[in-house]
């Protein structure tokens, strides 16, 4: 691994030439004119060159994913649920009560994805943290980068299942355009702290607890399924503190159109603080993992 | 990694054992171990992950909760395999024990075989050894079979806990799981031969997705149409769901017999296959 003090230098190495032109000094990062994404854009830029080679493969399961789910859940399971009554739903078809959480959900297995296994990969594997250390990025422009494209991927596949959403009809309100930066939000919220963890893992069993101890019982018990008032009420409390269900709960408010103010700007503060606090970490884990 | 997990060989031990008392032949044919050694091997390295390995049990655990606490109340009773209404738990039950063992299988013998095939050499270090390309596909396929039991066995004990198993028939959905299990490890490990990068196994979810949600896993195949009926008929995870649901509701015929050997054949097929393939990629 490179070894680097706690600063980028601010001089060139010494190529020894006498003949040479000295090479001016790289600019100081961030510095002179305020950027608000400073260098990071370049990390980003970097990995939209490698999703170009890329998309095809991942286009089919980010369309067909949503299309079987919603199809599945919606269809399949719906007749079965609204054959029984859908009073415990709120009186509204199962397939218009499950669409909102699968619009959510989709942005919190797209952030879990793409913010583990390639985050730690972009260290132990394919080593492009690596490379673009050794370019003027800091360890921060790294990281909001490599974030700014993962939000980039929450939002297409968000936007696929908002598409289907409306096309069955599952969506009842306008405000499902909303839904979508809810779902996008909900995504980050994970992405953020998860990258942030992710670059501090040395071994990838970590990841395997993740999905199985994390992303499945978040999955299953948020209320994307089965309304939460079915918990017994000891669990109850727990399934409110998890950050899917604000994103589950912002996302039905907004496509149903029963949205209140307060409870959905309640909910984006949640999303949004740990997404922030997210950020924040990531920013300095990286820096302690890339520096050494 | 610390270099205990890259010690494939020990220096003491069964496998020594194995090799002193063991054919003479070494130079020719590996004799019939080959395949055992690979398990072995897996085995060794699982040690020192076995958490992860143990925790597998949960994921079904998780979902028959979810059921049995939530959907089981939404969805009530539907019609089970012998046209009797049967709570809708004990419908899914058996469905998801059959998806929880094609997926199994699935990781196994895709990400997991493709790690190892391009990332950690070790086929390349095997097959430098007496072992041929067969025995690797046996042994990789064995090995996800051996996982794949461990966690049948769990699923239905819980299942029985649960009360949610009706005959006797039900202790053979273990074999019939571990069936699947072989089935779609042999099909997986031959696709994941073709695999050029990680971005092709999106096209592993793009085909075990659909199976998983619409192979009636979780309601009856009577909610489609008569010509989707018909494909989800054709698909190998509804041969698996069928044979299990029957199986823990005590509805058996002959019919069954028809839906295993459908599994069985794909599974040896598969094995034959990527034995093939594996050999044609490593022996160059």
């Amino acid at each position: 691994m490179l070894i680097r003090g706690d600063d980028p230098p601010q001089t060139p190495p010494d190529h020894g030439g006498a003949t040479r032109p000295p090479v001016p000094p790289r600019p100081p990062v961030n510095g002179g004119v305020p950027r608000p994404f400073g260098l990071s854009i370049r990390a980003f830029r970097c990995w939209l060159t490698v999703y170009r080679r890329i998309w095809r493969s991942s286009i089919w399961s980010s369309v067909l994913g949503p299309l079987f789910y919603l199809g599945a859940m919606g269809f399949g399971l719906g007749s079965l649920v609204d054959a029984r009554g859908t009073a415990s739903l709120g009186g509204v078809s199962y397939l218009a009560f499950v669409a909102p959480a699968i619009l959510a959900s989709s942005g919190m297995n797209t952030a879990m994805g793409e913010a583990s296994y390639p985050v730690f990969g972009s260290i132990k594997w394919n080593k492009i943290y690596i490379g673009a250390q050794a370019s003027p990025l800091r360890p921060a422009d790294i990281f909001r980068g490599h974030l700014m494209f993962i939000t980039m991927r929450i939002a297409m596949n968000a936007a696929v299942v908002t598409v289907f959403m409306c096309a069955f009809g599952a969506a009842r309100s306008p405000w499902v355009v909303l839904a979508w930066p809810a779902a996008v939000l909900t995504g980050l919220a994970f992405a953020a702290p998860i990258a942030a963890w992710a670059v501090t893992v040395t071994k990838e069993n970590s990841f395997a607890y993740l999905f199985r101890f994390g992303m499945m019982p978040l999955m299953l018990f948020s209320g994307t399924f089965f309304p939460l008032s079915q918990l017994p009420s000891w669990l109850r409390p727990l399934a409110y503190a998890t950050p899917l269900w604000h994103g589950v709960a912002l996302c039905r408010a907004l496509s149903l159109g029963r949205a209140d103010l307060l409870g959905a700007l309640g909910h984006v503060a949640y999303l949004a603080a740990l997404a922030s606090i997210g950020i924040w970490a990531g920013a300095r884990t990286y820096r302690g993992r890339l520096y050494v | 990694m610390s270099s205990g997990s890259l010690r494939m060989l020990p220096p003491a031990g069964r496998l020594a054992r194995l090799r002193r008392g063991g054919s003479p032949g070494r130079q020719g044919a590996p004799g019939e171990l080959g395949s055992f050694r690979l398990i072995e091997r897996h085995a060794r390295v699982y040690r020192h992950a076995w958490l992860v390995f143990a925790s597998g049990v949960f994921e079904p655990l998780f979902y028959l909760l979810s059921v049995g606490l939530g959907l089981g109340v939404l969805v009530g009773k539907v019609p089970g395999p012998g046209g009797q209404l049967i709570p809708y738990r004990e419908f899914v039950a058996p469905g998801l024990l059959a998806v929880s063992s094609m997926n199994g299988a699935m990781y196994d013998s895709t990400f997991n075989v493709f790690f190892r095939l391009k990332y950690a050499k070790l086929y390349d270090a095997i097959l430098a050894t007496p072992m041929r390309p067969a025995q690797v596909a046996l042994g990789e396929i064995g090995w996800a079979l051996l996982r794949g039991t461990i966690y049948a066995v769990a699923f239905t004990l819980v299942m029985l806990g649960l009360g949610l198993v009706h005959s006797w028939w039900a202790v053979l959905a273990v074999p019939v799981a571990v069936l699947i299990g072989f089935a779609f490890a042999a099909v997986g490990m031959t696709g994941t031969t073709y695999m050029k990068s990680w971005q092709d196994f999106d096209y592993v979810i793009l085909a075990s997705m659909p199976l998983f949600l619409f192979s009636a896993t979780f309601y009856p195949l009577s909610v489609y149409p008569r010509v989707v009926q018909v494909i989800v008929e054709c698909t190998p995870l509804y041969q698996g769901v069928v044979l299990l649901r029957d199986l823990t509701q005590g509805v058996v015929g002959p019919g069954l017999l028809w839906r295993a050997a459908y599994l069985a054949v794909l599974g040896l097929a598969g094995l034959a296959a990527a034995g093939r393939r594996i050999g044609k990629l490593l022996l160059v």
